[in-house]
């Protein structure tokens, strides 16, 4: 284990010293109840709010008081749509991103009562609803086709148990041709290659089992690329800037490739570090990334909002833990109090095997070491 | 006689459809967030006023004019609710709404909101409708000559001209969005897509090879176009381009970049991946040296990839190595490489 301290970066989760008082988790207790109107630009996103706040909680090792839990398990059930699939808020149509969304918060929850609450059947009715005849997904009926629609359905289907062979068909040979010149995966095919549909895309292709169909080589240079070697942190395409949320996307990657170089044989890798530097990415988001009143941001001069503390978190957990079941390395910048959940790497979205939402398989326990 | 006060301008106040007579049948519908709400939003009076009477239309599935009016009101105050998009895509063709108007309505909104995916989503399906794609070119140019990478944007541009076939300009508009900044990946990256879909790169490759080089030598630090360059010879190998190597050791003396050592890196590896049969043993051996070298400097250079350059040094040795037990690692490689026969255990 690696323990590197660097002036001023301790991830500040509260303080109450002065008359200026911050403190993360009120953040994220206030705003699991009640958001100012300046959510109201989100108010098709709601489920992503659960899981975005959720999942950040579940990275400190906050635990979610069993009441606060259930109700967030009723409020997901009235976003469920009567068709399937679940919607950005009650009585809206449904749509694959607050799917994916309201489905992991619900396992992050990870309760009999959360799982319950997902209509299975109803839910493959909705993947077939927007499954198209080239392989891709539209995000709702009568709606955009892009490459988060695929991981997005294979995501829910894999950790509902639900995923048939039918439902993915033709999507593979899709996501594939999404790859271009850069080595990286576009939104549609033809596009420039951008970390969150790169994400996406491999992510997807990982739980279809098919990731090694991909150019992994090419994918890893451009990844690699995307770290600004002065910053520390990741862009999200070639030749932009720096946002800490492509700490979870880029940086995401890293882990997915390093499996998927190892399944194929590659004997080189190292045992402990990931292909990029995670002292510098754990640097970008303490030192530049912290909102004083708690939270995360983009960069510095940005405001918070719960997607990039979620993303932060996600990459700093990342940037923290390299290994897998057998072989774990840690590298925390700072105090030990930073530390961070690891983030299992079945989190790009369980693999079928993963999947425990089935009347014959009890849960297991997620992301606890 | 002062009559400024009498004829000044009073803004309009934004009148609750609850207090409009013509909406006096219809009974809104508040939200059902349930008893104990999550992630509850604090509504503006106008937003909960607007959203009550979406429910109710929505739920009667009303198809009228005054439905279609509060669809603009309700976009107005969440554009990203793809429910309200729908309906009024619903709407526009159960009363056949003149689309042009819709036309001037999207693009008004997109010029305001252009980072938002329902909008340009919504502007493709008129745009289907209608089946007319004159304005869009010009259209997107506006909004890329405000954000020249918004990738929605660039997005919808594809789209119109592989489907309505519009390619004749887009090269020359593509160089010019090069000369304006020349480091705008968006604009290789669309420069990429006109070529492959129309010469192909087997004419134009001279061509493009000449250009990265200009474009390099004027900006010997931008990326995009190092990517370019490998991005096209790629497909063939980067050391079937005769003389390619040879132009680029040259420019290492006044051009130097990571990604101009990467390049060379690229093309060494290719020589060894792809030798013909008549290449010699010591031959091979020598282009793995001039690799490892690269490696080694750029692990020592662009550190921020070191772990990277590391790995990349020990695997091509691996794969091309000779079984030489004098071999040393990399210098500040902390990862033993693993001898072979151990390998064929772990597989």
């Amino acid at each position: 284990k690696d323990s590197i301290s660097t002036k001023g970066s301790e991830l500040r989760l509260y303080n109450c010293f002065s008359d200026f008082c911050f403190d993360i988790f009120c953040y994220f207790q206030k705003g699991l109840r009640h958001l100012s109107d300046a959510y109201e630009c989100l108010d098709a996103s709601r489920p992503w709010l659960c899981f975005w706040i959720l999942h950040s909680l579940e990275l400190l090792e906050e635990p979610i008081p069993a009441a606060v839990a259930s109700d967030v398990c009723h409020f997901l059930a009235r976003c469920q749509s009567p068709a399937g699939g679940f919607a950005g808020g009650p009585g809206q149509h449904a749509h694959l991103a607050p799917t994916y969304a309201a489905v992991n918060a619900l396992c992050i929850i990870g309760t009999e009562q959360a799982y319950n609450i997902i209509d299975r059947e109803k839910l493959l009715d909705f993947l077939m609803s927007v499954k198209q005849p080239d392989g891709s997904f539209v995000m709702h009926v009568g709606g955009e086709v892009d490459v988060r629609s695929a991981y997005c359905a294979a995501s829910v289907a894999s950790l509902t148990n639900i995923l048939t062979p039918k439902l993915f068909e033709d999507t593979t040979n899709w996501i594939l041709s999404c790859q271009n010149w850069e080595g990286g995966l576009s939104g549609v095919p033809g596009l420039e290659a951008h970390g969150g549909y790169t994400f996406c895309g491999t992510a997807a292709l990982v739980i279809l089992g098919k990731e090694h169909m991909l150019d992994l080589k090419a994918l890893l240079r451009w990844v690699v690329s995307r770290q600004m070697r002065f910053e520390g942190g990741f862009q999200g395409r070639c030749n932009k800037l720096v946002d800490g949320c492509y700490s979870f996307w880029q940086a995401g990657l890293l882990p997915l490739l390093h499996r998927a170089l190892f399944k194929q044989g590659e004997s080189e890798l190292s045992r402990q570090r990931w292909m990029f530097e995670q002292q510098a990415l754990q640097e970008y988001i303490l030192l530049c990334c912290q909102n004083p009143t708690g939270g995360l941001v983009d960069k510095p001069g940005k405001s918070r909002d719960f997607y990039h503390t979620c993303y932060c978190l996600s990459g700093l957990s990342i940037a923290q833990h390299f290994g897998n079941m057998d072989l774990h390395h840690e590298m925390i910048l700072g105090k030990e109090d930073n530390r961070l959940v690891r983030l299992q790497q079945s989190w790009a979205g369980g693999s079928a095997e993963q999947g425990w939402i089935h009347s014959e398989i009890e849960p297991t326990t997620t992301n606890k070491q | 006689q002062d009559t400024t006060f009498l004829s000044q301008e009073i803004p309009p106040v934004f009148l609750c459809f609850r207090d409009r007579k013509e909406w006096a049948d219809l009974e809104p519908v508040p939200q059902d967030d349930g008893p104990n709400p999550v992630v509850k939003i604090a509504y503006s009076e106008k937003f909960s006023d607007v959203y009550d009477y979406f429910r109710a239309l929505l739920k009667n599935d009303e198809r009228s004019e005054r439905a279609f009016a509060l669809t603009s009101e309700a976009i107005e105050l969440n554009a990203a609710n793809y429910t309200v998009w729908h309906y009024r895509r619903v709407l526009l063709q159960a009363l056949s709404k003149d689309l042009r108007e819709e036309m001037r309505y999207i693009t008004a909104i997109i010029e305001e909101q252009p980072k938002n995916y329902q909008v340009w989503h919504h502007r493709r399906m008129v745009v289907e409708w209608l089946n007319d794609p004159s304005e869009e070119l010009e259209f997107i140019a506006d909004i890329l000559s405000q954000d020249a990478k918004n990738y929605h944007a660039w997005q919808h541009r594809q789209w119109v001209i592989q489907e309505y076939k519009l390619w004749d300009d887009e090269l020359d508009f593509v160089e010019n969005l090069l000369e304006e900044d020349v480091r705008n990946n968006s604009a290789w990256n669309q420069r990429h897509f006109v070529i492959s879909h129309t010469s192909g790169f087997s004419d134009a490759m001279e061509r493009e090879i000449q250009y990265c080089l200009y474009q390099i030598k004027k900006a010997p630090n931008n990326e995009s176009a190092w990517n370019y360059l490998k991005g096209i010879l790629q497909p063939l190998g980067l050391s079937a381009q005769p003389g390619l190597l040879e132009r680029v050791l040259e420019l290492k003396q006044t051009h130097c970049s990571p990604y101009l050592l990467a390049f060379l890196f690229d093309c060494y590896e290719d020589a060894l991946e792809n030798s013909k049969e008549n290449v010699a043993e010591e031959e091979q051996q020598k282009t793995l040296k001039k690799a490892l070298e690269i490696c080694q400097l750029l692990a020592q250079e662009d550190t921020i990839r070191k772990e990277y350059w590391l790995f990349l040094g020990r695997s091509l040795k691996n794969k091309h190595g000779s079984s030489d037990p004098s071999d040393e690692p990399l210098a500040d490689d902390p990862e033993p490489s693993v001898p072979v026969s151990e390998q064929q255990e772990m597989s």
